[in-house]
Parts: C-alpha cells; sequence; structure tokens
C-alpha cells in the first residue's frame, strides 16, 4: 500500500468548509422529491390493509373506476413478476418469492398496500378508496416471535415462520417452519430467553473449555426494541414516463445504485430508467434504493399515461417505511479474573417482520466477535417472521444491539469481579489487526484493516475525566447518578467503484458523482481529496449529482457508512488518472516523455524549466487527441454504467475515469468509544444525561463538521434506543398503537445530554491510500450501551433486561419486592409492550 | 376476531363502512361547535357555512391572489398554490415543526393552520428570509458558516421558529434557544449544531 504522501497532500482534505448543497436547504431552493411538479400531475392514494395478515375476499372498484376524475386503479395482478438479477460479480441473483411486492391480495401486515388509485386530486383519490369495495378474510397472526416459536404457535406466512439458510451450496435462504418444545421454554426459567433449536450457528474455539476455566460466567437476556427509521421526508415519489423512458424523482440514499434497483422491481432496462434525487430527507439505512413506493407510481403512471405523485403520510411511513428489527439476546459469557473475555455464547431471536431477511442477529454475532474479542465464541440466530411492518438495515444493523447486550454485560462482570469497567472494556477491546467471525470455511478468522479502540478509549476517558467520576462518593438521597463505558463498531468502507470526473477546456474540474445526497455531505466530502490530488483549489471544482441524466459513475450505496472510504478511493483513483494523462498530454505537446512532467498549481509543467500547459490547454489537447484522453476510450474494468456515462462526455475534455483498485488487506471498521453519566431521580423515576463524550476510531477526518454532526446524531440515535424510542402493540388485534411522532417518541433537541463533547483519535487507515474510514454507524451502539451501563450503575445490575428504560421500568425496579428477582420484570421478553 | 366484531356491533341494516362514517362525523360536529360563528354574529357576510374562496394573502411582503378551499391549510395553499415549497411537511398533524411559518411574527404549523384564519396577515416563509438580491438573512447566513443541519428537510421549520423566538429574545443562552426551537424535531439529531448556527445567527442579528 504506497503511502498517502505519495499520492495527494491533504490541504484541503481535513478542514471544515461549506457545502454545495447547504445554500439551497436553507432558503428553500433545494427540491426534496414531493416538492416536483408535473404538468398534468394525478394524485396517488393507497387502500391498505386494516388486519395484521388477512386474504381479500372481495374486490370490486367498479364504482371508484366510474368516478369522475379517477383515471387509474392499479392492483396486485398488474405487477411484473419478480426479476432475477446480476450482481456485479457476474452471478445470478433468483427472484425471491417471499420479496415484499408493491401490492398485495394477502397483506402480511397492517398498512401494506393492496391497490393503489390515481385522480386529479388527492380529495378524488380519497373517494375512489372509499368507493372500493373490498372485503378481507382474517388469517392467524403473529406479533411476538417468541409466540411463533411455541408449540403450535401460529406462523406469520402460509409458509413458515423462520428464516433457514440454504439447504445446499448454491441456493438460497428460505422460509420454512420451525417450533420449539415446551421443555424449550422451560428450561429457560423466568426472566431468561428460551433457547430452542436455532436456525443457524458457527463457532471457533472451544466455548465450554473458556467457561470452564473462567473465574466469573454471568448468563444474561436483553431485548431491544423494534424502531422504525422515520426519516423526516417520507418516501413520495413523483413518476412519469417519456418516449418509453421512466423519469422518477425520490428520496433515496443512493443515486446511481437506485437505477438497478428500480430495473429489478419493474423488470426493465436500466438504460431506460433517469431518477433524480438531488435532496433526501434522511435515510438512516430506510432509503438505500427503490421501495413499494417507487414502484407504485411508476406503474400507475404508465397505466394512466400522466404523471403520478405519491405522497406518503407519515403513518404510512409507519407501514411501508422500515424499521429496525428488536432482537432479544441471552448471552453467556466467561472472564478471567482480569475480566477478560474467554468465551461467549450468544444465542439470538431477531423479529423479522414479514418479508426479506434481516441479517441484524448475523450481524450482532459478527460484530461481537471483533468488538470484544473473546477467545471462543459460539453464535446461534433465529430469524422469525411477525405480521408487523417491513423491516430494513438501520443504522449499525446488529452493532446497536449486540452493544446493547454486551456493553452492561461487561460492566457487570467489572463490578462482580472488583475491576473498573473502563479496564474491562480496554482489556477486550480489539487492536491493531484484530479477528472477527464468522470463521471462513478453513477455520481461520477475517482481519480488521486496523483498530485503535483502546486509544480511544483512553482519549475518551480523559476527556471525561472517568476516574474523577468514578471516584466520587455514593449518592445518599433519592437522585443517584451513574457512569457507563461501552464501544460500538461497524463496517465502514468497502472498494472497488469508479471515479470520473471532466476536465473542461476552462480549466474547471467538473465532478460526477453517483453518491446519494442524504445529509451526512459524503458526496462532497470526498470531493475534497480529489481536489488536493489534483492540487487545485476548491472554487475550481463543480459538483454534479442528484440526477442519473448528469452521467453519473459508478458509486458505492450510501448505506453501512462506506461513502467516505470507498468513493475517497474512487475518487483519487480518478485523479491519478488525470494525472497520468495529463503528464502525457504535455510530453505529447511539448516534448520529453511523460516522466518530465508534474501536475501542481492548477498547471501540468516540466520539472525544471517550467514549461507546460494550463489545465483549460490541457483539456483542450485532450479533445485534439481523443481516445482515452478525452473519453472516446473507456477502461474496461470500470461498471457499464460508468461506461455509459463515459460515452457521453467524450469530447467534452479531459476525461478522468478509473476504478479503485487500490489493495486493502482485511475488513474495514470504525469504533466508538461512549461515556454517559445519567441522574436518575428514583420517585418519579425520571432522569438525565448530564453528561456525554463521544471517541472514535474511524481514521481521518476528512470534514470535521460533518464528522462531529454523525458523532452526535448517530450518538443520538443510540440514546433514542436506550431511553424512549419503541413499538407498542395491541396485542390481541396484532395492531400497532405507536405509529406518529409522539407516540414512538424519538429524541428532540430536549433530549439532548446537557453536556456533549466528541473527538475522535485520527490515526489513518493503513489499508486505505486516504486513510478514512466511515464515521455514521458505530456512535450509535457505543452511545446505547453507555447510557444504559449508566442506568444499571444507577440502578443496579439487575434492574432491567429490555431497552428503552422508560420511567416505568425505574419505578418498578425501585419496588424492594422487585429488586432482585427477574421474575417480577414487568411485561417479560417482548418488544412491543 | 369474534369479540372484536361483538365490541363493534352496529345498528341493523348499516354496514360497517356506513356506521364508521357515522361515528366519524358526530366526532367532527361534537368538536366543531365552540368553532361555529354564534347566530347573527360576524360571519353573517357570507351565507351560513362559506367563505370567501378568492382572497388576498399577504406572503413574503407581497400580495397574492388565491382560490382557497374552507378547508385548506395554510401548508397546502403555500406549497401547493404558490409554489412555496420550502414549507416541508414532515408529519401534517402538528407534531415535527417542519412546516413552521410565521403568522404576524408568530411562529406556527401551517400543517394544523387554515388558510382562512389568516387574512390579512403578514406570512413570512423560508423564501421570504433572503433579500432579493439573494443575500442571507443573518440568521441563514450563521447557520451556513457553522454548517447546520444535515438533510436539511428540517431546516425551513427550524429557522422559521428562531426568527420567531428571537424576536422575543434576542440574545438567548443555548438552553433558552432550544427551549425556543424544542417544538420542531430533527430525525438527523444534529441539534448541537443546529444550535450552534442558530445562535451564531443571532449574534449576527444583533449585530445588524
Amino acid at each position: 500500500m504506497p503511502t498517502d504522501a505519495a499520492l495527494f497532500t491533504p490541504n484541503l482534505t481535513g478542514r471544515d468548509y461549506t457545502t454545495p448543497d447547504l445554500r439551497a436547504k436553507l432558503t428553500g431552493a433545494a427540491r426534496y422529491a414531493e416538492d416536483f411538479r408535473a404538468e398534468g400531475m394525478l394524485a396517488c392514494r393507497l387502500l391498505t390493509s386494516p388486519m395484521p395478515h388477512a386474504r381479500v375476499a372481495r374486490l370490486d372498484t367498479r364504482a371508484a373506476q366510474g368516478m369522475p376524475g379517477v383515471r387509474a386503479i392499479l392492483t396486485a395482478d398488474e405487477l411484473p413478476p419478480p426479476a432475477d438479477s446480476v450482481a456485479d460479480s457476474g452471478a445470478t441473483i433468483k427472484a425471491s418469492p417471499w420479496a415484499e411486492p408493491a401490492l398485495s391480495m394477502e397483506p402480511l401486515h397492517q398498512g401494506a398496500p393492496v391497490l393503489a388509485v390515481a385522480a386529479v386530486d388527492d380529495a378524488t383519490a380519497v373517494a375512489a378508496i372509499e368507493a372500493i369495495e373490498i372485503e378481507f378474510a382474517p388469517l392467524p397472526f403473529v406479533t411476538d416471535p417468541l409466540d411463533s416459536l411455541r408449540p403450535g404457535g401460529p406462523d406469520a406466512r402460509t409458509g413458515g415462520n423462520v428464516w433457514l439458510p440454504p439447504a445446499r451450496a448454491g441456493e438460497q435462504a428460505a422460509v420454512g417452519r420451525l417450533k420449539w418444545t415446551d421443555e424449550d421454554f422451560r428450561a429457560a426459567g423466568p426472566g431468561r430467553l428460551p433457547m430452542g433449536k436455532a436456525a443457524a450457528e458457527w463457532s471457533y474455539g472451544d466455548v465450554e473449555a473458556g467457561f470452564r476455566q473462567s473465574a466469573l460466567v454471568l448468563d444474561e437476556s436483553f431485548v431491544t426494541p423494534n424502531v422504525s427509521h422515520q426519516a423526516l421526508e417520507t418516501r413520495s415519489t413523483l413518476a412519469w414516463w417519456e418516449n418509453g423512458k421512466l423519469f422518477l424523482a425520490a428520496g433515496t440514499q443512493s443515486t446511481i445504485q437506485t437505477v438497478p434497483a428500480i430495473a429489478r422491481w419493474l423488470n426493465m432496462d436500466p438504460k431506460d430508467i433517469v431518477f433524480l434525487s438531488e435532496y433526501t430527507g434522511g435515510g438512516f439505512g430506510g432509503k438505500i434504493t427503490a421501495s413499494v413506493s417507487v414502484i407504485i407510481p411508476a406503474l400507475l403512471s404508465r397505466k394512466a399515461n400522466a404523471p403520478v405523485m405519491l405522497r406518503v403520510t407519515r403513518e404510512e411511513e409507519q407501514y411501508i417505511g422500515r424499521a429496525r428489527p428488536s432482537l432479544a439476546g441471552r448471552m453467556k459469557a466467561g472472564f478471567s479474573p482480569e475480566g477478560r473475555l474467554l468465551a461467549l455464547d450468544l444465542f439470538v431471536v431477531q423479529d423479522n417482520g414479514p418479508y426479506e431477511q434481516q441479517h441484524d442477529a448475523a450481524i450482532a454475532g459478527r460484530m461481537g466477535s471483533l468488538l470484544y474479542q473473546p477467545q471462543a465464541m459460539r453464535w446461534r440466530g433465529v430469524p422469525v417472521l411477525t405480521n408487523t411492518p417491513v423491516r430494513g438495515a438501520q443504522t449499525a444493523p446488529g452493532g446497536l444491539q449486540v452493544s446493547a447486550f454486551m456493553g452492561p454485560l461487561l460492566a457487570k462482570a467489572a463490578r462482580r469481579l472488583n475491576l473498573d469497567p473502563l479496564d474491562v472494556c480496554r482489556i477486550n477491546a480489539p487492536a491493531g489487526r484484530a479477528p472477527v467471525g464468522p470463521p471462513r470455511p478453513d477455520g481461520t478468522l477475517n482481519a480488521a484493516t486496523s483498530a485503535f479502540v483502546r486509544e480511544a478509549l483512553d482519549k475518551g476517558a480523559q476527556a471525561f475525566r472517568w476516574g474523577e467520576r468514578r471516584a466520587r462518593p455514593a449518592d445518599a438521597g433519592t437522585v443517584r447518578r451513574g457512569i457507563g463505558v461501552a464501544t460500538g463498531c461497524f463496517v465502514a468502507g468497502t472498494v472497488g467503484f469508479d471515479g470520473l470526473f471532466v476536465i473542461t477546456p476552462e480549466g474547471r474540474l467538473r465532478i460526477h458523482c453517483g453518491v446519494g445526497n442524504l445529509g451526512t455531505e459524503s458526496f462532497s466530502d470526498v470531493q475534497r481529496v480529489l481536489a488536493d490530488a489534483m492540487d487545485v483549489p476548491w472554487e475550481a471544482c463543480e459538483i454534479l449529482w442528484g440526477n442519473t441524466a448528469r452521467h453519473l459513475p459508478w458509486s458505492c450505496i450510501s448505506g453501512g457508512s462506506q461513502t467516505i472510504h470507498s468513493m475517497s478511493r474512487a475518487a483519487l483513483a480518478a485523479a491519478l488518472d488525470a494525472r497520468r494523462k495529463l503528464v502525457g498530454i504535455a510530453a505529447a505537446t511539448l516534448g520529453g516523455v511523460p516522466e518530465d512532467y508534474d501536475v501542481g498549481g492548477g498547471r501540468v509543467f516540466r520539472r525544471g524549466d517550467g514549461r507546460g500547459l494550463s489545465l483549460g490547454e490541457a483539456a483542450r489537447r485532450a479533445i485534439e487527441l481523443g481516445g482515452a484522453y478525452d473519453g472516446h476510450e473507456c477502461p474496461d474494468d470500470v461498471h457499464g454504467m460508468t461506461r455509459t456515462a463515459v460515452a457521453a462526455l467524450a469530447g467534452q475534455g479531459l476525461v478522468a475515469v478509473a476504478r479503485d483498485a487500490f489493495p486493502r488487506d482485511g475488513q474495514s471498521y470504525s469504533y466508538v468509544a461512549a461515556f454517559a453519566e445519567v441522574e436518575l431521580d428514583t420517585e418519579t423515576g425520571m432522569y438525565r444525561i448530564t453528561d456525554f463524550h463521544a471517541e472514535a476510531d474511524a481514521g481521518r477526518v476528512v470534514h470535521p463538521r460533518a464528522f462531529g454532526g454523525q458523532m452526535v446524531g448517530r450518538s443520538m440515535l443510540g440514546i433514542g434506543h436506550a431511553t424512549t424510542q419503541k413499538w407498542f402493540y395491541d396485542t390481541r388485534y396484532g395492531l400497532p398503537v405507536a405509529k406518529r411522532f409522539h407516540q414512538t417518541r424519538p429524541p428532540t433537541i430536549l433530549s439532548m445530554p446537557e453536556r456533549f463533547t466528541w473527538g475522535a483519535v485520527g490515526i489513518p487507515d493503513p489499508q486505505t491510500p486516504v486513510g478514512a474510514r466511515g464515521i455514521g454507524e458505530p456512535p450509535t451502539g457505543a452511545a446505547c450501551a453507555a447510557v444504559l451501563c449508566a442506568l444499571a450503575h444507577a440502578m443496579g445490575d439487575d434492574a432491567f433486561i429490555r431497552a428503552p428504560v422508560m420511567a416505568d421500568a425505574v419505578l418498578a425496579a425501585m419496588e424492594p419486592e422487585n429488586g432482585k428477582n427477574r421474575a417480577n420484570r414487568p411485561r417479560g421478553l417482548s418488544a412491543n409492550v | 376476531m369474534c369479540d372484536h366484531d361483538a365490541a363493534m356491533s352496529r345498528p341493523a341494516g348499516m354496514t360497517r363502512r356506513q356506521f364508521i362514517r357515522s361515528v366519524i362525523a358526530t366526532g367532527v360536529v361534537s368538536f366543531s361547535v365552540p368553532l361555529l360563528p354564534a347566530r347573527g354574529g360576524a360571519a353573517a357576510r357570507t351565507a351560513p357555512g362559506t367563505v370567501e374562496r378568492l382572497v388576498t394573502l399577504t406572503v413574503n411582503g407581497m400580495r397574492r391572489r388565491v382560490d382557497v378551499l374552507p378547508n385548506e391549510t395554510l401548508a397546502q395553499t403555500l406549497r401547493g398554490k404558490l409554489g412555496l415549497t420550502g414549507v416541508k411537511v414532515g408529519c401534517d398533524r402538528a407534531e415535527c415543526g417542519a412546516c413552521t411559518v410565521l403568522v404576524d411574527d408568530v411562529p406556527v404549523y401551517s400543517c394544523s393552520t387554515l388558510t382562512h384564519s389568516v387574512l390579512g396577515k403578514a406570512i413570512l416563509t423560508v423564501e421570504g428570509l433572503a433579500s432579493p438580491g439573494g443575500e442571507l438573512h443573518p440568521l441563514q447566513q450563521g447557520v451556513l458558516d457553522e454548517q447546520g443541519f444535515q438533510c436539511g428537510y428540517c431546516a425551513p421549520g427550524f429557522l422559521m421558529t428562531a426568527l420567531g423566538y428571537l424576536k422575543t429574545n434576542p440574545d438567548p443562552t443555548r438552553q433558552q434557544l432550544a427551549h425556543g426551537v424544542s417544538g420542531n424535531l430533527c430525525r438527523c439529531q444534529d441539534y448541537d449544531k443546529i444550535l450552534t448556527g442558530l445562535l451564531r445567527g443571532a449574534e449576527y442579528m444583533r449585530r445588524g
């Protein structure tokens, strides 16, 4: 791996600046999907299921179709069949019969769309929905995964109740049936998660030997909440067709990668799709690419032969948006006298929702193996289908949950072993090229590219004054203080994407960006690296983003906080391609060989006498020379969509295009250490987070203010999971009660810790030339777990077994008869209570 | 499900849909009684139960003629008829504050305000903050300088709420301003940077 100094000198990289999208956001000029207008635009409304699981027994749309102003009605039988797709590797991915349909005659959760109406305005569309005669025949339903696993328990789908792994290599996972025995449930005892047959498992090391060698073995159970993404912009979409091409304006987290996703849903050629998504009002994993909200107006628009706007209401967003799956975990953990984790046996039950398999449970195992470095580990998991809204990856999927499981457990172990919880975090923290489960087929483990978690813990502890707070005497009276420290980690980068920009004859850099703009600012931040590598001022750069008609290259999805890592590499690769072409043009124009020349200060020049060309002159020469210089030839290794973009740009200047082929040895992860202090009123059950500090290990910081924004915002998401956010269900009818903001209670500005600080270790990752990794994910788990640890410190280690911890849980724990008895924890191991 | 059906028992001959409609209608009438004009009162200029639809609104300093339905919200009018799409609708139920505009300098949730209730009043949206020449309002400039907000969907509402609050308290503490804008929700939850930006803007406003 070359050092970064050989490739670029950080000048703009690492400094604050004003991103090119901000002014429009502050003046109202920024256009989000629902702000688009089209001549003759129709309004779309959905008819959704009132039941958690039902079959449409009778449907008569004739009265609605005959109403003035109603232009089209779309039903499930008009959907194109699911299409197979081809991965970047060339492998065919078979269409899943279990996947979420855009419309269904057997809705699997309340709010599932059954049909859609397009009319001249919203009022007419609503009236048409009212005029439709429809009868639902109720089917068995289940909203709690443990209920489905009981003998004779209901199945969420007619085909089964759990996701089972492929029976043979090359096959795909499928829905099947799995029930546990009464003995499985009895054996768990009160307050502990039952453990029957798992759907999948892996292990490494000798777990049982680890327990035998342990000075302390804990057996803990914990439940994390279902939490809807609920971005402030709902997933409204405008669709229209022109000359056989589909135009879509929708807010998604990824721009170019949404195109093939739409193509798969609609069984179309990606070349016939133009996608606009310049501004996206939040995503958090819930809008990674296309979803049903994009497909429905597209099909209705084709049928009605007019533009169609689907305005998704906040309540509909609760149903067809996405949500983080609740995980119920049982953790048996063995510790040495020094607090080292010798063995970990992790069993996870996942509330999967009704459709595609979610991977939170599996990722929880992987992140647990990395974050706590157990010397031996076994993971088992069961993804259980339920008749609840659709799940999807949410910031640090599985990563948040395993931190919530393990953070309080480590703190409890520390207290039982008379150790400092900070020392237990530290002794178990990953370092360097830390091993990561699950084991590969040959039994060996993968490795992280780097980890400086101990450095983050040390720096964070100093900033938080951990030692000073820990030494404070215990509180007397009705107000208790508690402090907590915990860590979080998540995947923070991928490789192999394309960079593309044009040096125009005017000497400017026009950067084509396929990354989505969901507010993290990474679409712009990664281009700072490009400007540095080209040694041009930022003002010489213009970014084109958010519209695939602008000829965008193949880019990573903006999910899993991989953009800063992945696309800074791609930007650097394109810059190196430009530099190669510039010195080639200079040699061809001014004589000598390319090695005689260098690029800097907005010129390509000969070392020694300084003769050279401005970037504008070189761009004009590139057009004269043609071939690869001006994009008439394109490298073979870039993605097909990038080749299409290059062909469209050919002849406009010097076209720089390259695929990220920089080496990387290992998997890229980022880490956060978080520290929290709470002040808890034992009489009211209310508590405040008085102080909070988060310290990151995410490599080089590219844009400090954006980095800090992620540290704060994603920590707040984790704090919401620990303190207020959850679903609440009417279990008798299988219907959600908490559907809106005032019921699901996301953190407000007054929920902020009274003092909130952050820092970053800032050590560049040695396995990526820019040294930067993503930071959006790991604060979530670290913050959630740090607050839970602080609450456990204040309330007692066995005070709660479920997050969020709300006033009722605090008061219940304060009751003398409940203090030490797990069986008395309110409402057992269910999440939606 | 049998118990559920029994609990929702309805008069013979009435469909479930008719039954639900009648319940909703009863609720609407009950809730609306205090809002109805008194007999022979000031509302006697128009026929009972009607309003003048073609009205003039004062928006961002300009008088705008617009056809407004009786049940139309201010957010619908501003976004759908006047093209002021800086007014964002996040919840449509007065929970998130994204639609906040100033009415006679007071922040209101435009998603929950009937347009007919603000006739004759001065309405200010985020589009009206910058000067016609494009110079940002000091509050916008402060947020820009601090790179406030992430996705930006909540930004117009926060700016308008903050502006309304700063008219009553031009030099707030951080905590006071947090309380002042606490009716607005940011799902990116980057509240720290929002407050820093708004305080910077307040400072610019004080400097004139």
